[in-house]
């Protein structure tokens, strides 16, 4: 079982937040890749999109299913990886680092407090 | 949840298992696309021991057989498979299978999730006949092995001349006391094998694939073989064959011989005479979006069409999907928008089918 980054929160719906101050970096987990099997196309918003903790900020579809990625902070969108756009498989190969979705300056980082560690994501992992 | 002969070997392999009509069988090994990339360029090995295989003997299985199914087989020799579909009165499909005759007795392979209901359908036709079923299923495994090296590497490494089986012929016999049936025959679009052993020699299939990381043929597993066979252009029972659909409008007709008393025959006379309605066609969507069974297919604000099956295809690197359309809209090269879902439909054009044909091949990169 692979391990995930200490460095970030982790969801239910198995997105990773990663902040630096209020700007936040928001991607899907190597488990939820791997659910996903080889992803084809990732739909992100635009940059200067208002996103909400609770809706769905984009898709991620893959040869097997269409998944939405949820957002779990409300703020602005101020940057998409334009890489996805031609090579949706770095989030397959990379869900970590190269294949971050978007970066997100957070109103408010209450939020991240209800999310889980990695332990707690770990451990979930494990029941499933 | 039952489990093929070939469960031990998935998980040897590093399999991810799903569930699939009752069975356990394995989703991908490495990943769907490298799986389906491999097959069209080296060969792959598919366990399809989920499929049902029931055996008819008797004198009066032949007519049974011809009863049920909408091809003609009579003129079928010892050695042929040939492909069908199995209606209902009201010529619905019930499933598509492959009737192959042996010297005393036929097979018929079916679809796994059709299985019981099948049998049952057979087992009535069966009453007040001489005419023998057995459902030799579980007793026995079945393997594809489908890929441009296939051939070659096999016919290496088995006892049977397969090589010079010609499509849809098989060989049957037993080696070292092990039957065995070896069929040209598959579902990919690729050259290759179907094979039929007994369930106890799974643990020997280890030898047919050879252990280095260089081997030619590695294990693929259902997600390849849905997204190789829709690049081929074949229908899958669920999606473009049910029975709310007909073989006429899947554009099977070669698989009925309406000149026969077939169950269901007088409802396909009657489409035929009057012409389908509706056709299955191909789509090529722009961009990299997937279509997905029941997407709607929109002409200006008219409906035309429903989407049964859509990928994006690994070997073409495009979205393509099949879908039954309104019998007027049914031309290659017509525009048509998809509805996928988010701001705006999107653009696609009707394209014949298969995507793929093995002739193809210097095409794709």
């Amino acid at each position: 079982m692979s391990e995930v980054p200490d460095d970030r929160k982790y969801t239910p719906s198995h997105e990773w937040l990663l902040a630096d101050g209020q700007l936040v970096t928001i991607g899907i987990t190597q488990y939820a890749a791997d659910e996903l099997t080889d992803i084809t196309y990732v739909e992100l918003p635009a940059t200067g999109t208002e996103v909400k903790a609770g809706s769905a900020l984009g898709e991620i579809e893959s040869v097997k299913a269409t998944s939405d990625i949820f957002a779990h902070v409300s703020g602005q969108v101020v940057a998409v990886n334009e890489a996805l756009a031609d090579e949706p498989g770095l989030v397959n190969t990379d869900p970590f680092g190269r294949g971050w979705m978007v970066k997100v300056q957070a109103d408010d980082l209450t939020p991240l407090n209800g999310l889980m560690d990695a332990s707690a994501y770990a451990a979930l992992l494990r029941e499933s | 949840m039952k489990r093929t002969p070939l469960y031990d070997f998935h998980v040897k392999h590093g399999a991810k298992m799903v569930d699939f009509a009752g069975w356990q069988m394995p989703l991908l090994y490495t990943g769907i696309v490298p799986e389906h990339l491999h097959t069209r360029r080296a060969g792959s090995l598919f366990d399809v021991s989920h499929m049902g295989r029931i055996e008819l003997y008797g004198p009066q299985a032949e007519e049974l057989l011809e009863r049920v199914c909408t091809r003609r087989l009579g003129d079928a020799q010892v050695g042929q498979s040939r492909y069908s579909h199995v209606c209902n009165e009201a010529g619905g499909i019930l499933d598509d299978v492959i009737v192959s005759r042996y010297e005393d007795h036929w097979l018929l392979v079916c679809n796994a999730a059709n299985r019981a209901r099948i049998v049952a359908w057979l087992g009535e036709q069966a009453a007040g006949r001489d005419a023998e079923l057995r459902d030799v299923t579980e007793q026995t495994l079945m393997v594809a092995v489908q890929g441009p090296a296939v051939m070659d590497a096999l016919g290496a490494r088995l006892p049977i001349p397969i090589n010079s089986l010609k499509k849809y012929r098989f060989t049957s016999g037993a080696f070292m006391g092990v039957p065995f049936t070896v069929a040209r025959s598959g579902y990919t679009g690729e050259d290759g094998i179907e094979m039929i052993l007994p369930a106890s020699v799974a643990g020997m299939l280890g030898s047919v694939l050879p252990a280095d990381e260089e081997a030619p043929i590695k294990p693929a597993g259902l997600g390849a073989r849905d997204t190789l066979r829709l690049e081929a252009g074949m229908p899958l029972y669920g999606h473009e064959l049910s029975e709310e659909t007909d073989s006429l409008s899947a554009g099977l007709a070669w698989c009925v011989d309406l000149t026969k008393d077939f169950i269901g025959a007088e409802r396909l006379r009657t489409i035929a005479t009057e012409g389908p309605v509706r056709r299955l066609v191909g789509v090529e969507l722009e961009g990299r979006r997937i279509a997905r069974p029941g997407t709607q297919l929109l002409e200006a604000d008219r409906e035309i069409g429903t989407v049964t099956s859509g990928t994006f295809s690994p070997t073409l690197k495009k979205s393509i999907a099949m879908a039954y359309v309104c019998v007027d809209t049914a031309e290659p090269g017509r525009t048509v928008m998809v509805d996928i879902g988010g701001k705006s439909a999107t653009r696609a054009r009707i394209v014949p089918l298969p995507f793929y044909k093995r002739s193809d091949k210097c095409a794709s990169t």
